[in-house]
């Protein structure tokens, strides 16, 4: 049996209104991928990482993953949160306060995160992290296989770990704004050669949009088919994070946190992690092109 | 054993190794576990996943790509890393609702499904599907049946099923399209346990008929 975590039961936080889809996230998981564990953690990672840091945690602390609307939670004690990612008004006991900056909340005060005014998915970190019990090595929710604390529901109570020790915290970190355009470069394989060269190249053109399907587990879009050259099915095989698969409808798919570890389908080209973040804030229907790397 | 045929990159910091058939993808998988593990893991150490499948292994969140890569194309695994530990013992009620359906494709009779189903060695190729979903080789390519037409939108956990050239067992209740052909009470998945799946690639399995 795993102890419970060291944390104080008078500074959780309760979930007042959850909003559309709120999830713990942190890092997520790593070294269980041919167990079929998906990674999980935050789809905008930056995005997290800036938020503990402005709380003064460490990058492995968990917070709150909002989806378009926000989330209201009221402090049982005194915390300190910052609300990142997707710009959103952040009001305490309906007063207005910084997004994007340390916030001190009194005990019992309602913290809430507005409807996202651009982008999608806000990260709301708090000083000692969200202290739910780690699951293979992660707190995140991984929407795939279920595995990890399950989206918050009005009424869940969230502990709080001990505050980090006080040291150097910036006041504000860079936030990139939720792209107008989203662009995504693409290197080529491992199954480049299952598809036209026409097509790989018809990729790089506009005329793709993100679909309202879109989800944790994949930034689906809509947009010309891709072809393929070749017929037969693919053996399962092993997936990453940023992989572009084309299904059977040739519209592709670009994997996220909770993407599945194997699949059947050949996947075009991957995404560099780095762009995954611009791709976890645009909204279905915001144009998308992907820029094909010549290398290698 | 020859080296792989071939490597392919996938992104920044992933490689995919593409492998003649599932004992070399079981011996590869085996041998760079193994390697992982021990003392001298030189460029390995710096891998976060290695997950075999059908007939590849990838290799994600490599850090030195070049490194892992030269590594791989000098790898010579033999069978004898292929699989790892003592065989886990499935007992098995076989009163699944496509047992009937499975000895008319293979043509026997339901007594002589069980026996075919209990007799080979198998091991565990690769996990996929769900956690702790393993789909487990060792049935004679000729007993391979296909999926059914139209999948069932719960399968209870524990089932023991058929698709394809594999067998699996499904660790929880979740929509599936596996011949089922009985049922385990063992607990295939609990993130609670070390480890948490029972049926983990390179694992050996036997099939059990116990009765209900």
């Amino acid at each position: 049996m795993t102890r419970a975590p060291a944390t104080d039961p008078a500074n959780g936080l309760l979930v007042v209104r959850p909003g559309p889809l709120t999830t713990v996230q942190d890092l997520g998981r790593r070294g269980v991928a041919h167990l079929g564990v998906p990674r999980a953690g935050a789809l905008d990672e930056p995005a997290l990482r800036a938020a503990n840091r402005l709380v003064g945690n460490g990058p492995e602390a968990a917070g709150l993953e909002t989806t378009l609307g926000g989330v209201a939670l009221r402090a049982l004690g005194p915390v300190v949160v910052a609300v990142t990612g997707a710009p959103s008004p952040v009001r305490v006991d309906g007063r207005a306060a910084a997004w994007g900056a340390p916030v001190a909340v009194p005990a019992g005060a309602l913290v809430e995160v507005g409807p996202a005014t651009a982008g999608v998915r806000g990260y709301l970190a708090v000083a000692g992290g969200v202290a739910v019990p780690a699951v293979l090595g992660s707190r995140s929710a991984d929407l795939l296989s279920g595995l990890g604390p399950a989206p918050l529901a009005a009424g869940d109570r969230l502990p709080v770990g001990p505050p980090p020790t006080p040291g150097a915290r910036p006041d504000l970190v860079p936030l990139p704004a939720p792209p107008a355009e989203l662009v995504l470069r693409l290197r080529l394989g491992p199954r480049a050669d299952w598809f036209a060269p026409a097509a790989v190249t018809r990729l790089g053109c506009d005329g793709y949009r993100v679909a309202a399907a879109s989800n944790r587990i994949g930034l689906r879009t809509e947009g010309p088919a891709v072809a393929r050259v070749r017929t037969g099915e693919l053996p399962s095989e092993g997936m990453v994070l940023g992989a572009v698969q084309i299904p059977p409808d040739g519209q592709p798919v670009v994997f996220l946190a909770d993407h599945p570890t194997t699949g059947g389908y050949p996947v075009i080209g991957v995404v560099p992690t780095a762009d995954l973040a611009a791709a976890a804030q645009a909204r279905p229907g915001t144009p998308l092109r992907f820029a094909p790397l010549r290398e290698r | 054993m020859t080296a792989p045929a071939t490597v392919r990159r996938v992104g920044e910091r992933s490689l995919l190794v593409e492998l003649a058939d599932e004992a070399a993808v079981a011996a590869l998988y085996g041998w760079l576990r193994e390697r992982q593990a021990g003392e001298a893991p030189g460029a390995l150490d710096a891998v976060e996943e290695i997950v075999p499948a059908a007939r590849t292994v990838l290799l994600d969140g490599v850090a030195d790509i070049d490194a892992v890569t030269a590594l791989l194309r000098t790898a010579r695994p033999t069978a004898a890393a292929a699989t790892s530990g003592p065989p886990v013992e499935v007992p098995t009620v076989y009163d699944g609702a496509d047992l009937a359906e499975v000895a008319t494709l293979w043509g026997v009779s339901e007594e002589a499904a069980v026996r075919i189903h209990t007799s080979p060695a198998y091991v565990v190729a690769f996990c996929g599907f769900a956690p702790g979903f393993g789909y487990l080789t060792g049935l004679p390519p000729r007993y391979g049946v296909p999926r059914r037409a139209t999948p069932r939108s719960a399968v209870p956990a524990g089932s023991v099923a058929l698709a394809g050239p594999y067998t699996g067992v499904y660790p929880r209740s979740s929509p599936g399209g596996w011949q089922l052909l009985g049922r385990t009470a063992l607990t295939l998945w609990d993130t609670g346990r070390e480890p948490a799946a029972l049926l983990a690639p390179g694992v050996r399995v036997r099939f059990t008929a116990v009765r209900a």
